[in-house]
């Protein structure tokens, strides 16, 4: 015992990391105050804060392939190297004037940064977060997403294109141009077998579907004119697809500028339901298993959140966690949520099967939930 | 209404819109953390832009008041920007377009 503690002590960052995985661990952004929350979802805790990550306004993280470190992705371009181990700063650089995501390569080895100033994406060493290459589009980027191959997709809101790039050698990036992909791109997301990419367009009713298997037969538009014909409602929030909802063979997605969740049948790539809801829908994520699909909304209606029963297609519950609900994420098995309410300061846990309160942490105006499960997905 | 520009034509407006529904101090406080925070998923939480353009007021100084206030109620059609009118008021709109100008109070 005696032996251990004189080790222990020798060592620096010994209490903190003690002996422990990270399959339970995650981070909540804190948006206005530049720092991110480390929690633990097995007593549901705060075990940390890291401070000093610039704006965090936009903010989103992936995780490397052994959970071990959050790659935080900030709007002014920072990407900061987060060990949630000794909840410390790893690294951090400044690679942007504004960025607004990321996303880490099949392989764990690269990081890449989605910018809207320059607009571009930049690739750098997970490790050492060297900048490797630069890929400039003249557009914003948006809903960059892996994909197998060590590739890289994303979509550019001006250009209304999809570019595929292979990175597999990174230093000389190899970029697929899919011209006409559909008017102002607002989003995207990569289905969780790694096949195919969706992109959410704002200018017109319908999504822009890519095959990564085949990504030289271009896009095919999907759930086209889904609102045609009517006035649209006014979308205070643009909807988010990078939490997609995948149950099954249904794909769920929010309607632009409509109070209702698309569903797509994968079979055919047709319609299937739409379901209406409260309000604008921002996220609609499917819980681990696929029976339920939780949704988000837009102000007005940002106080709720409401459950869809895949069975049924039906709303079955509507819960209200705070004020300026801004994103949800399930534990990897889908038995918690992890939701924040932006103006209440808290994140509240749900069980997910009886919808019962677990608990409320304080943190200080959270956005973005990202727990270190994600390291083992497709799509981020 | 025509404008001039610069720190005295503001102070004039205050004071000839007093009586007009000027938003009261608690509201302002709303505003403002709306502007920020709503506003800001797009043109960024310091306002210097994103999906939209910069608010900061060297970016939005320039340009005609009225015409900021219209964009604010109305949107602009084929872009994102949607018409708040369902959410704020014109005085309002006028009032976050002058505070705009000036800079948002942090």
């Amino acid at each position: 015992m005696k032996t251990w503690l004189l080790v222990c002590l020798g060592l620096v960052a010994c209490a903190s990391t003690g002996q422990r995985g990270t399959g339970d661990l995650g981070l909540v952004v804190e948006r206005a105050s530049g720092s991110v929350v480390l929690v633990e979802t097995t007593k549901r805790s705060e075990i940390g804060r890291v401070r000093g990550l610039g704006d965090l306004s936009h903010a989103s993280a992936v995780f490397s392939r052994d959970g071990r470190y959050a790659y935080v992705f900030g709007r002014d371009g920072g990407l900061s190297k987060v060990d949630l181990l000794s909840a410390r700063l790893d690294r951090r650089i400044v690679q942007a004037g504004n960025s607004i995501g990321g996303a880490i390569s099949q392989d764990g080895k690269l990081v890449v940064a989605a910018n809207y100033t320059p607009g571009g994406i930049r690739i750098f060493d997970a490790d050492t977060l060297e900048l490797l290459s630069e890929i400039l589009t003249d557009a914003k980027v948006v809903g960059i997403a892996d994909a197998p191959g060590n590739r890289f997709v994303f979509s550019l809101f001006e250009l209304g294109e999809i570019w595929v790039v292979d990175a597999s050698a990174p230093r000389q990036p190899k970029v697929t141009r899919i011209a006409r992909a559909g008017k102002q791109p607002y989003d995207g997301f990569v289905t969780p077998d790694g096949r195919y990419y969706l992109a959410g367009l704002f200018g017109e009713d319908g999504l822009a579907l890519l095959d990564l298997w085949h990504p030289g037969d271009g896009v095919r538009r999907v759930l086209q004119g889904y609102g045609r014909g009517e006035e649209p409602l006014p979308v205070y929030k643009m909807p988010h697809l990078r939490g997609w909802a995948a149950a099954g063979r249904y794909l769920f997605l929010p309607a632009v500028g409509r109070h209702e969740v698309l569903v797509l049948d994968r079979a055919g790539w047709k319609e299937a339901a739409r379901i209406p809801v409260r309000g604008q829908p921002v996220f609609a994520v499917a819980q681990p298993g696929g029976r339920r699909v939780w949704v988000n909304f837009a102000l007005p209606d940002n106080d709720r959140v409401q459950v869809i029963d895949v069975d049924t297609m039906q709303v079955v519950q509507e819960l209200r966690p705070g004020r300026a609900v801004l994103h949800l994420e399930f534990t990897p098995r889908g038995e918690q949520v992890w939701v924040s309410s932006r103006d209440d300061d808290t994140v509240v846990v749900y069980d997910t099967a009886s919808y019962a309160e677990l608990a409320r942490l304080p943190v200080e105006k959270p956005s973005g939930i990202f727990l270190a499960a994600r390291a083992a997905m497709t799509g981020f | 209404m025509h404008r001039l520009a610069g720190p005295l034509a503001l102070f004039t407006l205050a004071a000839a819109s007093s009586a007009a529904a000027e938003p009261t101090p608690a509201r302002r406080a709303e505003l403002v953390d709306l502007v920020r925070q709503d506003c800001g998923a797009c043109h960024g939480m310091t306002l210097k832009g994103g999906l939209g353009p910069s608010l900061e007021p060297a970016a939005v100084a320039g340009k005609d008041s009225e015409q900021l206030e219209f964009v604010i109620l109305h949107g602009r059609r084929g872009t994102p920007m949607p018409p708040w009118r369902g959410l704020l008021t014109e005085p309002e709109a006028r009032w976050i377009v002058d505070t705009l100008k000036q800079g948002l109070p942090k």
